[in-house]
C-alpha cells in the first residue's frame, strides 16, 4: 500500500508568539519548531499500516528549508521516503497549499492520503480537505479509528451530536485526531537513518495568493488573580459573585 | 452585498451555532439580501423555522442521497446554489460539518475559507476577518480575495438574535440533481450521545475536571455540579490520557475549543495547552490545592482548596439558591 | 541501507563542554557523535547567562557575528546587601566595547547552545537530540558503547566523552567518583524576566548592545554561602540565586523563597518591576572544586565540564568556559588516542595533564581553600553586610550631631560589634583562601 502523508513543521506548542515589526508575520527567529502534533498521529497511522499490510510510506511538506526538519522526524519514526515541495506563496492560504501539494502528489503513486487534523500554527484545518477536492478525492476529516479493507475504508469520527462512522472508497484522503494511536518516539537508529536519507525536492507554482493579512495582534489579556479564600468556607462568596458581580447563574 | 448562509441541521435540529450564523450574515448583509440555505431530509419543512432571523428567502434541498450529510454532497449542492445565485460571501457555522464542508466548498470554487472566524466586515469589497491563530495566542485580520468570500464562524463567538415571529420570507425548494457515483465517502452508521446531553462547545457552562480529580469515579462529583447549573463536562488532557474521560470531552489545543459563559475548573493546572481551550470564556472560575497554579493567573474566581470538599460545596450551595 | 553501527566517540550531553568536544573532534575528522537528552540542544539548560568566550573565539573566530549573543558586558558590579540596604561597587571601561568584548557575553542558553550545535553539525558531529544515555555499556571493564532510551537502543563507540552536567551518572556507574556530596553542590533557582529594550537599557544606564553583570552577596542569599546575580539580555533580566546544599540546609531555606526575597529587596526591584517572568528554572552547580575532583579518565572514558566538577565557584562564577576548555582539552586527547589506537586509562591520562596546564585546574587550585573557608566562618556572609551598612549608614544619616562625635559613635560601634582585630584577621584569612 503507498501511503502519503502530507506534514508540517510548527512552533512548539509551549511557546510563546510574539508579532514582528511589521505586525502581520511573527518573529520566527527564537521559536522551537516541531512536527505539527496532528501529523504525528497520521504518520503513526500510516506506519502500522504499512507494517500490517505492507508497502511505502512518502512524506510530504510545503515550506522553507527549515521545514525539512518535519520530514527527518517522520522519516525517523519509520517513514521510508521524505519530498520537499518547494513554492513561494504565503501560508494564510490554505488553498495555495492544497494546490502546491496537489501537483505534487499528481505524479505520485497513492492508495491512502493521511493528514493531521489542523496545523496548530494557523489552526486552519483546510489543507487536507482542499486536497482531496483538488485530486477529486473523497475524504474523511478527524477520525479517531481507521480500518482499511482493499478498496476501501471505514473511519469513526466524533460530531457534536455523537459519532459518525464514515465508509469511503479509495484513494481517499483522511485527517487523523488525537486518539487514533498513540504516536511511537523515533529510535536512535531511525534518527541515524533519517540523518543520512536524501529527501527529494519539487518545485511546485503552488497557486497565487488569495488570502491577504492586513495585521496580527494579541488578544485582550485576562486579568485574573482573584482568590476569594480557601477551602469550603470560600463558596458562598463564589455562589455570590458568579450570581451578582459577573451574573452568569 | 449579498450574503447566503448554509444552516447546519441534523434530524431537523439547527444547531445554535447556525442561527448565529444566520444572524451575522444578517448583519453583513448591510441592508442586501439573505440567502438562507437548509440541506437534509425534510429541509423545505423545517427551513421555516429560520423566518424569524431575518432572512429575504430561504432555499430548501432535500434527495434522498443527501439524507445523511456527506461532504461531496452537500458540497455539490452548496456550489450549485452558489453559481445561481452568485452571493458576496457565503457563511456557515465552523461545527465539525461547517469545517469539513467548507474547504471542500472553496476548493471546487476555487476560492480561499476564512476558517473558524470570530469576526466579519467588509473591506470595500472584500470578505475580511478576524480570526484566532496559534490557539488564541494571537488574532490575525485576514481578506479573501476570492468572490464569494467564504468564512465559517466560531460557535458562541456571534451573538443570535432573538427571532421575530412577523418576519415571513418566502422558503422555495431548490432543485438539484446528484447520482450515487458523485459521493464516495458516506455515513454508514451515526451513534448518537446520551439523550439530554448538553454539548461542549454549544454549553453556555462548562464544567472541567483534571488529574486533580485521580479517578473516573470521582468524575460524578462533577457531574453532579454540572447537572445542577446545567452544563456540560469536560477534561484536561491528563484526565482523558489516564481514560477517565473520552478524547471527545478533552477541551485545549488538541481538543475542543469552547467559549462559555462560565468556565469552572477543577483540579486542572492550566497548562498552556489547556488555556489555548478555554480562554475565550467570559467568566473562569478555578478550584486548586495550590495556589501557585497558573490557571490562578487567567481565573475571574480562585479558590484555593481541595476539590473533593469544595465542588460537593458548591454544588449544595447552587441547590439551595434554587 | 548501510548504518554506521559504530562511532569512534560519543559524546553525552549537547552543553558548552559537549559541543566544544565534538566541533573540535569533527575538525578533526573523528567520527562523533552527540547524544542529547533535550528535545532540542539548549531545551534543558539553565544558567545564569554569562559565557565566557576565549575557547569560543579561537574555535569559531569571531563567533559573535553569528552567534545568538545577548550583550557584551562592559559593566561590572559587585555587592553586598543588608536587610534593606546595599553597599557596592561597579565597574566599567569602554575598552569592552571593542573585540573581543572581553570574552563576556549574556547569553540564552536555549537559543545559544542550539546555535552551537548546528556549528558542530556543520563541521561533521552527528547531534541526536530527545535521546537520553540510561547506561554506559562494557566488556571486561572496557567502554563499549551506550543504552540510549526512549527504546533501549544500543550504539557503540571506541570512547566516551561525558559531558552531562552537574548531575553526572556516568562517572558514578564507572567508579570515578561516589555519590555526589551535598557539601559540595550548590543549588541555583533563575527567572528571565521580559522587558523592553529600552528600559532595560535606562535602568541599567546601558549603550547600545552594552551589557551588565552583578554579583550579589550577603542578604542576596540571606547570608549563605552563595550569591545572587542579574544579568541583562537583550529584551530580559537574567535573575537568580544560588547557595549550597549544606548552608540552604543549615538555615533552613527553599531556594524560591530566598529567590522571591530577592528579587523584591529594594536594591534589585526597580531593575525588574513590571517584567514579566518567562521562564523559571532550577539546577545544581558542581562546587567541590580542586579538593573534590574526580578521577577524569578511566578506560574508554573522559570526564569534562560540569560532570567532571570543573567549576570555579569563587566571585568568579565561571563554569561555561572551563567547560569548553575541558571539553577542546578532552577531544584533543581522543584524537591522540586515536592515532594510537589506544584508549585506554593509560592513553587517556594526558588529558590530566592538559587540564593542569591549562587556566582551568590552576584557577581551581588557586580558589580551592574559598569553599572550606566560607563553610568554617558564616559569619562572613550573614554578618558582615548588615554591619557594614549599618555603620555606613548611621555615618550618612544627616544630623546635628557634630561630626566629631557621629564618629567616635561610629568607632565605639565597630568595635563592638566587629573589633579591628577579628576584621584584619578574616581579611588575612580572605587573602589566603584567595591565594
Ligand atoms: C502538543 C500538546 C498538546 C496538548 N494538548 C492539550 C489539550 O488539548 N488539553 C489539555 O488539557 N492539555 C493538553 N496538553 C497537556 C498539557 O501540557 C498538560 O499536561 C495538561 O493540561 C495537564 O492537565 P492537568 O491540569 O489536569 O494536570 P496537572 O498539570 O497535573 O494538574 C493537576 C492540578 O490539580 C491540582 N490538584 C491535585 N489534587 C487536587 C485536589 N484534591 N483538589 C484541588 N486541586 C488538586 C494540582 O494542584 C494541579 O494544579 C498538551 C500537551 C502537548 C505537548
Ligand atoms: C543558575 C546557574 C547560573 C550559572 N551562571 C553561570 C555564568 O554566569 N557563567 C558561567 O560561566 N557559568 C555559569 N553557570 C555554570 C554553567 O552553567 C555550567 O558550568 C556549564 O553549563 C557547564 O557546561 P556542561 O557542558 O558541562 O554542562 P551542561 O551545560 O549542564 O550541559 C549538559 C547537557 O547534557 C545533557 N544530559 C545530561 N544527562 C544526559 C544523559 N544522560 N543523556 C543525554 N544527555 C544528557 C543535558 O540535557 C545538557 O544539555 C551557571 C549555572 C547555573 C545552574
Ligand atoms: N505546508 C504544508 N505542507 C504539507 N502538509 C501540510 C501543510 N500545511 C498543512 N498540511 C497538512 O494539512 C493538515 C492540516 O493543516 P491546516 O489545514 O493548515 O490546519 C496538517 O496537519 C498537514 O497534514
Amino acid at each position: 500500500m503507498n501511503i502519503l502523508v502530507c506534514v508540517k513543521q510548527v512552533p512548539d506548542t509551549e511557546s510563546t508568539v510574539r508579532i514582528a515589526a511589521d505586525c502581520k508575520t511573527i518573529q520566527s527567529q527564537d521559536l522551537n519548531f516541531v512536527l505539527n502534533p496532528y501529523d504525528e498521529y497520521a504518520i503513526e497511522e500510516a506506519l502500522r499500516l504499512k507494517e500490517a499490510r505492507g508497502g511505502e510510506v512518502t512524506l510530504l511538506t510545503v515550506g522553507s528549508e527549515e521545514a525539512k526538519k518535519s520530514l527527518r522526524t517522520g522519516l525517523a519514526m519509520g517513514a521510508d521516503k521524505a519530498l520537499h515541495v518547494v513554492c513561494n506563496h504565503n501560508h494564510q492560504d490554505s488553498l495555495a497549499t492544497a494546490r502546491a501539494l496537489a501537483d505534487a502528489i499528481k505524479g505520485l503513486p497513492h492508495d491512502l492520503i493521511l493528514c493531521g487534523k489542523q496545523a496548530v500554527d494557523d489552526d486552519q484545518a483546510q489543507v487536507p480537505i482542499m486536497l482531496a477536492e483538488l485530486l477529486g478525492l473523497p475524504s474523511v476529516s478527524a477520525a479517531v479509528k481507521l480500518e482499511i479493507k482493499d478498496g476501501s475504508a471505514t473511519a469513526r469520527r466524533e460530531i457534536e451530536t455523537g459519532v459518525e462512522i464514515v465508509e469511503t472508497s479509495l484513494p481517499a484522503v483522511i485527517t487523523a485526531h488525537k486518539g487514533l494511536n498513540e504516536p511511537r518516539y523515533p529510535s536512535l537508529k531511525g534518527i541515524m537513518m533519517a540523518k543520512k536519507k536524501e529527501i527529494g525536492e519539487v518545485n511546485c507554482a503552488g497557486g497565487t495568493d488569495q488570502v491577504e493579512t492586513i495585521e496580527l495582534c494579541y488578544p485582550q489579556p485576562r486579568v485574573g488573580g482573584k482568590i476569594l479564600g480557601e477551602g469550603v468556607a470560600a463558596v458562598p462568596a463564589l455562589v455570590k459573585a458568579l450570581h451578582e458581580e459577573a451574573k452568569v447563574i | 452585498m449579498k450574503v447566503l448562509v448554509f444552516a447546519e441541521q441534523r434530524e431537523g435540529e439547527f444547531r445554535k451555532a447556525a442561527i448565529e450564523a444566520c444572524c451575522e450574515g444578517r448583519r453583513l448583509s448591510t441592508g442586501g439580501d439573505l440567502t438562507v440555505v437548509v440541506i437534509g431530509k425534510g429541509a423545505y419543512g423545517v427551513a421555516r423555522n429560520l423566518c424569524g432571523f431575518g432572512p429575504d428567502k430561504i432555499l430548501s434541498i432535500d434527495h434522498p442521497l443527501l439524507e445523511q450529510y456527506s461532504t461531496e454532497g452537500y458540497a455539490m449542492a452548496l456550489d450549485a446554489v452558489i453559481r445561481s445565485e452568485k452571493p458576496d460571501a457565503v457563511l456557515m457555522a465552523g461545527t465539525s460539518m461547517g469545517r469539513d464542508l467548507a474547504p471542500r466548498l472553496g476548493a471546487r470554487l476555487g476560492v480561499p475559507v476564512l476558517a473558524d472566524v470570530v469576526q466579519l466586515s467588509w473591506q470595500d469589497t472584500k470578505l475580511s476577518a478576524v480570526r484566532p491563530i496559534y490557539s488564541g495566542k494571537l488574532f490575525t485580520k485576514i481578506a479573501s480575495l476570492g468572490r464569494p468570500g467564504i468564512a465559517t464562524t466560531r460557535p458562541k463567538a456571534f451573538p443570535a438574535a432573538v427571532p421575530d415571529p412577523t418576519h415571513q420570507p418566502p422558503v422555495s425548494v431548490f432543485p438539484f440533481e446528484i447520482s450515487a457515483g458523485d459521493i464516495h465517502a458516506r455515513v454508514s452508521q451515526t451513534q448518537s450521545e446520551a439523550e439530554g446531553a448538553i454539548e461542549l462547545t454549544e454549553a453556555d457552562i462548562v464544567v472541567s475536571g483534571g488529574r486533580g480529580l485521580k479517578s473516573n469515579e470521582n468524575f460524578v462529583l462533577l457531574e453532579q455540579l454540572a447537572r445542577t447549573l446545567g452544563a456540560a463536562v469536560g477534561a484536561s488532557r491528563a484526565a482523558v490520557d489516564a481514560g477517565w474521560r473520552g478524547h471527545g470531552d478533552q477541551v485545549g489545543q488538541t481538543g475542543k475549543v469552547v467559549s462559555p459563559t462560565l468556565y469552572i475548573a477543577c483540579g486542572i493546572s492550566g497548562a498552556i495547552q489547556h488555556l489555548a481551550g478555554m480562554t475565550s470564556s467570559k467568566v473562569i472560575v478555578a478550584i486548586n490545592k495550590d495556589p501557585e497554579a497558573p490557571i490562578f493567573k487567567i481565573a475571574d474566581y480562585g479558590i484555593v482548596g481541595d476539590v473533593f470538599e469544595v465542588v460537593p460545596a458548591l454544588t449544595e450551595a447552587l441547590k439551595a439558591m434554587k | 541501507m548501510s548504518e554506521p553501527e559504530k562511532f569512534d566517540c560519543i559524546v553525552v550531553g549537547a552543553g558548552p563542554a559537549g559541543l566544544s568536544a565534538a566541533l573540535t573532534l569533527a575538525k578533526a575528522g573523528v567520527e562523533a557523535a552527540v547524544l542529547e537528552r533535550g528535545e532540542y540542544p539548549g531545551s534543558k539548560n539553565v544558567m545564569g547567562g554569562i559565557l565566557f568566550t576565549t575557547i569560543l573565539d579561537k574555535l569559531l573566530p569571531e563567533f559573535w557575528k553569528e552567534a545568538p549573543v545577548e550583550r557584551h558586558v562592559s559593566q561590572r558590579r559587585f555587592s553586598l546587601l543588608s536587610r534593606d540596604g546595599e553597599l557596592g561597587f561597579s565597574f566599567r571601561t569602554g575598552a569592552f566595547n571593542e573585540p573581543p568584548f572581553n570574552h563576556t557575553w549574556t547569553v540564552l542558553r536555549a537559543k545559544f547552545d542550539r546555535w552551537y550545535a548546528e556549528q558542530a553539525e556543520a563541521a561533521g558531529a552527528m547531534i541526536i537530540p530527545g535521546m537520553m544515555v540510561s547506561q554506559v555499556l562494557t566488556e571486561g571493564g572496557k567502554v563499549v558503547g551506550v543504552k540510549t532510551e526512549p527504546g533501549g537502543d544500543e550504539l557503540r563507540c571506541d570512547v566516551i566523552i561525558s559531558a552531562e552536567g552537574a548531575n553526572s551518572f556516568i562517572a558514578e556507574q564507572m567508579g570515578l567518583r561516589s555519590a555526589l556530596d551535598p557539601s559540595h553542590m550548590a543549588v541555583a533557582v533563575k527567572e528571565v524576566i521580559g522587558l523592553p529594550r529600552s528600559i532595560i537599557e535606562d535602568r541599567f544606564l546601558l549603550n547600545g548592545d552594552e551589557g551588565s553583570a552583578w554579583e550579589i552577596f550577603g542578604q542576596a542569599v540571606q547570608g549563605t554561602f552563595g550569591s545572587g546575580f542579574v544579568y541583562t539580555n537583550k529584551e530580559s533580566v537574567s535573575i537568580g540565586v544560588g547557595s549550597t546544599v549544606h548552608d540552604m540546609k543549615r538555615y533552613k531555606l527553599n531556594p524560591n523563597d530566598v529567590l522571591e526575597q530577592f528579587k523584591h529587596h529594594p536594591a534589585v526591584w526597580p531593575l525588574i518591576r513590571r517584567g514579566e517572568t518567562l521562564e523559571y528554572s532550577a539546577h545544581m552547580i558542581p562546587e567541590g572544586g580542586f579538593q573534590h575532583l574526580p578521577r577524569l579518565v578511566a578506560d574508554g572514558l573522559l570526564l569534562t565540564g560540569d560532570a567532571a566538577g570543573l567549576v570555579n565557584a569563587s566571585i568568579y562564577h565561571e563554569g561555561s568556559n572551563l567547560a569548553m576548555a575541558s571539553g577542546v582539552l578532552a577531544a584533543e586527547t581522543v584524537i591522540e588516542a586515536k592515532k594510537r589506537g589506544d584508549f585506554s586509562a593509560a592513553s587517556l591520562s594526558s588529558y590530566r595533564h592538559k587540564l593542569e596546564n591549562s587556566f582551568v585546574l590552576k584557577d581551581l587550585k588557586k580558589f580551592q581553600r574559598v569553599s572550606a573557608f566560607f563553610n568554617d566562618n558564616p559569619h562572613i556572609l550573614r554578618d558582615y553586610p548588615n554591619i557594614f551598612v549599618e555603620l555606613l549608614s548611621d555615618y550618612f544619616t544627616v544630623s546635628e550631631s557634630p561630626k566629631s562625635e557621629v564618629e567616635k559613635s561610629l568607632i565605639s560601634k565597630f568595635r563592638r560589634e566587629i573589633g579591628v582585630l577579628n576584621l584584619a584577621k578574616d581579611a588575612i584569612k580572605i587573602g589566603r583562601a584567595m591565594r
